[in-house]
């Protein structure tokens, strides 16, 4: 890994809000501008700190959503109800606000264009956050490795960067994009309408005799119900990394 | 009654570094009770209070991290060893 991306003392450092997108109608993407950001890996996270007027602190970790571009950084949050933090995120924070963070964190789930063969993708709800800086980063480098991702959403109207993910598989570049909707799904749907299943995994997934690895991220019970339907169809434990985001969104 | 549901070492990546001076979460672990090696990305952690961390396997307690006025306390249990490659950096 980027020596640069992980040995310096983890800082606190301030970002401007400079631009805020609005994903679905509980995800919103926050870019931020970073002064002094070394450059990160996709996979990798911050950490984002709140201080209130009283001095009360709230800190929570977050996927960075795309690959390294100078000093820009942006997380994609899911509003979590009664959540402390994420609701400021995703409702109140206005372009041109500062907040703390510190970064790049995580080396476990990390990837990189030209790393290790086929990589396989799996995500539930705002769990396809960090996934999506590895699809972006492979469609940006144009690396010859296989990339799947499997993306379970709730429905149509929650699946985050629709129209990019569309484009991107629809290059044709060796990166494909299977969706599932577990929930609702409008007429004529073609793909996946039920919670993501072993016949789903073995039908879809890159299989375990090309040796992929596979990164799963999403909520607790939908990461715990892949990993273990992956070792049961074969494929290496050791090749499959896993991030839980917790109790919610299940997809 | 809300259910608690624990999240990974993903996310006390921050918390490492700031205990370990570096990067951990590519790092091995061994727990105690069952043996089983993971990498601390990949340990349960029950948030709550104080952060509970547990062995993917046989869930048993690795460690304890507890965050008061005085700092940071780690509490050690069944935790055998944790190696530190430096092969992330």
């Amino acid at each position: 890994m980027a020596g640069a991306a992980v040995q310096r003392r983890l800082t606190w450092l301030v970002a401007e809000v400079v631009d805020l997108i609005e994903e679905t109608a509980t995800v919103r993407t926050v870019v931020f501008e970073v002064p002094g950001w070394a450059g990160h890996l996709p996979g990798q996270h911050v950490d984002v700190r709140l201080t209130a007027e009283d001095g009360y602190r709230a800190q929570r970790s977050y996927s960075i959503s795309a690959p390294e571009e100078g000093t820009r950084v942006e997380i994609t949050v899911e509003r979590v109800e009664d959540g402390e933090v994420s609701p400021f995120l995703v409702e109140d924070l206005l372009v041109g606000d500062r907040i703390e963070l510190r970064g790049p964190i995580g080396g476990y789930f990390v990837w990189e264009p030209g790393r290790d063969g086929p990589v396989q993708l799996i995500g539930g709800g705002a769990g396809v956050a960090p996934l999506m800086a590895m699809v972006r980063a492979r469609a940006a480098a144009g690396t010859a490795e296989p990339m799947a991702l499997l993306y379970s959403a709730r429905s149509e109207s929650d699946i985050v960067y629709r129209a990019e993910l569309d484009a991107i598989a629809k290059a044709s570049d060796g990166i494909e994009v299977t969706y599932i909707l577990t929930r609702s799904w409008p007429p004529g749907w073609d793909g996946f309408t039920k919670r993501v299943d072993r016949e789903i995994l073995e039908e879809v997934a890159i299989p375990p005799h090309l040796d992929p690895t596979v990164f799963v991220c999403g909520p607790t019970g939908f990461v715990e119900t892949v990993a273990s339907i992956l070792v049961d169809s074969g494929h290496r434990p050791d090749r499959i990394r896993t991030e839980r985001f917790g109790p919610t969104g299940e997809p | 009654m809300t259910l608690e549901v624990h999240v990974d070492g993903n996310s006390l990546a921050g918390l490492f570094h700031d205990l370990f001076g570096r990067e951990m979460t590519e790092e091995e672990c061994c727990c105690d009770s069952c043996g089983t090696v993971s990498p601390l990305g990949a340990v349960l952690v029950y948030k709550g209070p104080a952060d509970v961390i547990r062995c993917p396997a046989c869930r048993n307690v690795l460690m304890v991290i507890v965050a008061s006025a005085n700092g940071l306390q780690v509490r050690f249990q069944s935790l055998r060893w944790m190696a530190f490659t430096g092969r992330a950096e």
